[in-house]
């Protein structure tokens, strides 16, 4: 084929850049679309409620995703320190994935039931105050405000949309879980259900 | 995976590889010699010009090097489908196998230490260097580096515990947690803000601190219709629940009166989280003799 014919038509160029580029997309991505591997559920695994989920969404809203990741790579040294390794199943109802890219804090896939309630509490308001190291942000307005409750309905009819298996009770009950409850109280519920699906027992 | 995905992924991972070998081919058809020439692709844009040379032989042989390099890789690591690869490499038996050979180190160690008592193990430095940097790792964050606790973790360098100090104890608490439950207003849900008020400078007087003596004098009923059930006649707490001696002057959130009212009103919940799932058992009695140590 001559280079000519390629670089005067525009579209073809389009197609064939386009063909050459997706192979990897291809073979590595879209077959995990279809495999029960990264699509069923770990035994025991259940969606969060509607307090872990709106924990959830503060979670994103603070960024936390940006200093912590939520994925503990095969290797000794973090199972080591984290426990057991993040398996696929674990994370088929997070929608999206909080499995982040850059450890600033630590690794949080499995710090469910790591710290008292009270820990958390105390280190999310005044981090410093319990470990004199720490660089991590207060986050002392959490403590302030309350959960805005009026989408919390809305947040999990969708999820049910994408497959995940909330009943229409449930549902129907969200906003009566979260109504009036601290920011604080969502997020503490929601980090410390964090992994504790897969005992990390050694 | 089903065949037809290892199918898919095999055909497209061979045919990328296989077809750059075509591209290199393809477009140096015709230029087999290395030698420049100052034959141009034919165009000029504003007097530039574009000179139709071959890629020179030794990047030219990198190109070839590399697809040969994805075949040899292809045989040997799993990248085809449910091919499994000559090695029979997967992630998780490198993990095996880190984790064994971190065993035959340091299992033996553990093992030895871990079969010691616990009040012995306190004895011995190199278990004592061990424990401290397992308590660094995983109990310092609430306890302090130095074991002295804060406001709402225990202190575990002094003789006053919660649940009791001995070797078993301790052990228990490791392995299983605790979880800790002062109710607002111990078992009085009605009491009157009055009779917290008594109640408050009654447990003050324990350590002679009282503010008020006659409201310290009227809270002793108080005391007795509230906390005895846990703190005991005399307040002195009973370990088996958990419920702290008050008369010791100790305190696990706040002397004043101000901490102590705000603990009689609103009650306190408390946990230690279990590390039985956390730390092997050898690391477990290690950490418990480290902690036994600190106050022994």
């Amino acid at each position: 084929m001559k280079h000519e014919i390629v670089e005067k038509n525009l579209g073809l160029m389009i197609v064939l850049i386009i063909f050459t580029i997706s192979g990897g997309f291809l073979a590595e991505v879209v077959p995990l679309f279809f495999l029960d591997e990264t699509n069923e559920p770990v035994e025991g695994l259940e969606p969060l409620s509607a307090l872990e989920l709106e924990g959830r969404d503060i979670y994103i809203r603070e960024g936390c995703h940006v200093c912590h990741t939520q994925q503990i790579r095969p290797f000794r040294a973090e199972t080591e320190r984290y426990g057991h390794y993040s398996v696929a199943g674990e994370f088929v109802y997070d929608r999206p994935f909080l499995w982040g890219s850059k450890r600033t804090g630590p690794d949080l896939a499995r710090v469910g039931g790591r710290y008292s309630d009270a820990w958390q509490r105390q280190h999310l308001y005044d981090p410093r105050s319990v470990v004199p190291e720490s660089n991590m942000p207060a986050f002392p307005w959490l403590f302030e405000n309350r959960i805005d409750h009026t989408s919390t309905e809305s947040k999990l009819e969708t999820l049910q949309t994408l497959g995940v298996p909330y009943t229409d009770e449930q549902v129907a009950g969200a906003p009566d879980e979260v109504r009036g409850k601290f920011e604080i109280e969502a997020l503490v519920a929601y980090l410390q259900q964090l992994g504790t699906v897969i005992s990390d027992k050694r | 995976m089903s065949t037809f995905w290892s199918i898919w992924i095999s055909v497209i991972v061979l045919g990328t590889v296989f077809g750059c070998w075509w591209l290199l081919y393809a477009t140096r058809k015709g230029q087999t010699t290395d030698t420049e020439t100052n034959k141009t692709v034919g165009h000029s844009f504003d007097g530039i010009e574009e000179y139709d040379n071959p890629l020179p032989k030794w990047w030219y042989y990198l190109f070839i090097a590399t697809c040969v390099f994805a075949l040899g890789y292809l045989a040997l690591y799993p990248g085809l489908g449910n091919y499994k690869g000559l090695l029979g490499w997967t992630a998780e038996n490198q993990w095996q196998a880190e984790m064994q050979q971190a065993d035959a180190r340091y299992g033996e160690l553990y093992a030895k230490f871990g079969d010691t008592p616990v009040a012995e193990l306190a004895e011995n430095d190199d278990a004592m260097k061990m424990g401290q940097r397992l308590f660094a790792n995983n109990c310092a964050v609430c306890h302090g580096s130095a074991g002295r606790g804060s406001l709402g973790f225990p202190n575990l360098t002094d003789d006053d515990w919660l649940y009791g100090g001995d070797p078993d104890t301790i052990l228990t608490t490791l392995h299983q947690g605790r979880n800790g439950n002062m109710p607002a207003k111990g078992t009085m849900p009605g009491m009157t803000s009055e009779q917290v008020d008594q109640v408050v400078n009654y447990v003050l007087s324990f350590s002679d601190r009282a503010k008020d003596e006659e409201a310290a004098a009227k809270g002793e009923q108080v005391f007795a219709q509230a906390c005895v059930a846990c703190h005991g006649q005399d307040g002195k707490g009973n370990q088996a629940m958990g419920a702290p001696n008050l008369t010791d002057n100790t305190w696990l959130y706040g002397s004043t009166y101000e901490w102590i009212k705000e603990t009689v009103v609103n009650g306190r919940a408390n946990q230690m989280p279990a590390q039985g799932d956390r730390l092997s058992d050898d690391q477990i009695q290690i950490l418990a003799a480290y902690v036994y140590s600190l106050s022994n």
